[in-house]
């Protein structure tokens, strides 16, 4: 797999693409394969405030239950509903479905993430245990 | 086969197969349901007991009724504990009029058969513990039986549901396959020897036998979700050494006529006394998945009991779960909550089981 070079990783498997001082957020492709048949994915409204590194939502697999932290602080502007009624989408697409947008509070906490090559490393040293 | 692998029990065991061999639980899962799902279940036990009074040990270790078992018949049953709580839910199988299989859970299986041995020692009868001589293969789903029939020369359509037969597969001889499973669907289970070369070959065989069916192996995720919607019992779930059979609801295997078995005077003691908790059926109305060990809350709020087994149901397509509440609120249609992740989540009792597989005319 190769992961798009236009955004960063987190190594909890996010993914936030960013334009300017806002960002998109989603899960990776090996969070997607890893977590199986998604069936259920819940985020917070629109106006929330998020903080780097902490859960602001939850998606469920058949089998499992898995946080979403939040890859950098700010405050959530859109929230992708389709994901209410297609949760599958994020397996069929993981990197083109995103679940938030959010305002960024300081850009610089994006120098912490993963660039795509590191998260690669990272998922391959992951899966090999 | 690049399957998500899970230890379970101390067993390296497939989660669920890559979707590009037809894996992932919901396509493993619709497989059982509308064509065949093939498991590798070799973790389960075996016990054999054999001998003059292999009867008579049986039926003092289990709480169903051996003695209506004809040579060939098997049977759904429970070792209790002197207390009536479960040590394991097992298969009898009469395999000769003196010779009985009891086929045992993963994690239990070394629990289980010094527990058998030390309960049996006054009878006349060898117990041996024929856990690592088998490979065990699940072929389960409506078409498993057209699958099966084109290894073997047995006769299945003469094999009714919880029989067993003998034939030759897949070349070896004398070979046990029983019409069982555990998915709330028709299927066998077949119990080969279990050297790695034979296990992979048979396996190897079985899947290309299927691929006219669509066959998928399956892994143990859609065991669970296809045993939840059947409301078959797992131990540690439904069953353990804190439930007994009245809670669990195992009221129709368990023969209380029958004048001894260990757990029978206990079971008869909780009766009088009244069955407070009960297992019930549970399914979500408020958008949310219970799991394993959330809390149940009645209408208002208040904890009432907890979720033993939880999941979407990939058949069904609802969010169920199966529950211990007091008996007050085992009504169906009552209205519940579910806490999940601190919320109260709306539900209501429904019956069980969630899935019954249509009766076949043939």
């Amino acid at each position: 797999m190769a992961y798009p070079t236009d955004r960063k990783y987190t190594r909890e498997h996010e993914w936030i693409q960013v334009n300017g001082n806002s960002g998109t957020v989603g899960i990776t492709h090996y969070a997607q394969e890893s977590l199986g048949d998604i069936v259920f994915v819940e985020t917070p409204k629109v106006g929330a405030e998020l903080t780097a590194g902490k859960t602001f939502g939850t998606v469920e697999s058949v089998k499992a239950v898995s946080d979403l932290f939040a890859p950098a602080s700010g405050t959530v502007t859109e929230v992708n509903a389709d994901l209410a009624t297609s949760p599958e989408k994020v397996n069929k697409d993981a990197h083109g479905s995103w679940m938030v947008k959010m305002t960024l509070k300081d850009p610089r906490e994006l120098d912490a993430l993963l660039s795509a090559a590191d998260y690669e490393k990272f998922v391959a040293e992951e899966a090999g245990h | 086969m690049g399957a998500k692998m899970v230890e379970f029990n101390g067993w390296d065991m497939p989660v669920e197969y890559p979707a590009s061999l037809g894996g992932g639980i919901i396509n493993e899962h619709m497989a059982v349901r509308t064509g065949v799902g093939i498991f590798d279940v070799s973790h389960m036990g075996d016990i054999r007991l054999a001998g003059p009074q292999a009867l008579a040990a049986v039926q003092h270790i289990s709480m169903n009724d051996a003695s209506r078992l004809a040579v060939g018949q098997a049977q759904y049953s429970a070792l209790l504990y002197p207390q009536g709580t479960f040590v394991d839910d097992v298969i009898v199988h009469r395999l000769a009029p003196d010779e009985y299989l009891l086929v045992i859970n993963a994690g239990t299986r070394e629990k289980d058969f010094n527990w058998v041995r030390d309960n049996t020692r006054q009878f006349d009868c060898a117990v041996e513990n024929l856990s690592d001589d088998f490979t065990q293969i699940a072929i389960q789903g409506p078409k498993a039986v057209n699958l099966l029939q084109k290894l073997t020369d047995a006769d299945l359509s003469a094999v009714k549901f919880y029989w067993v037969t003998r034939g030759t597969l897949c070349g070896l001889s004398n070979i046990l396959m029983g019409r069982t499973g555990y998915t709330a669907e028709d299927g066998f289970e077949i119990y080969i020897p279990a050297d790695e070369d034979t296990s992979a070959r048979v396996w190897n065989e079985v899947l290309a036998a299927g691929k006219e069916f669509g066959v998928v192996p399956c892994g143990l995720g859609s065991r669970n979700t296809l045993r939840l919607e059947g409301k078959l019992p797992l131990y540690g779930h439904e069953i353990s050494d804190t439930i007994n059979v009245w809670e669990a609801g195992l009221d129709r295997f368990c023969k209380m006529e029958k004048p001894e078995f260990v757990g029978k005077a206990s079971l008869e003691k909780a009766k009088a006394a009244g069955v407070k908790r009960t297992l019930v059926g549970v399914e979500m109305t408020d958008r949310g998945i219970a799991r394993d060990g959330y809390k149940m809350l009645n209408s208002s709020g208040r904890e009432i009991g907890y979720v033993t087994s939880g999941s979407p149901a990939p058949y069904l397509k609802k969010n169920i779960a199966l529950a211990y509440v007091p008996t007050d609120y085992a009504a169906v249609g009552t209205a519940v909550k579910v806490e999940i992740r601190g919320q109260g989540v709306g539900a209501v009792i429904v019956p069980t089981p969630f899935y019954k597989r249509p009766k076949k005319t043939s």
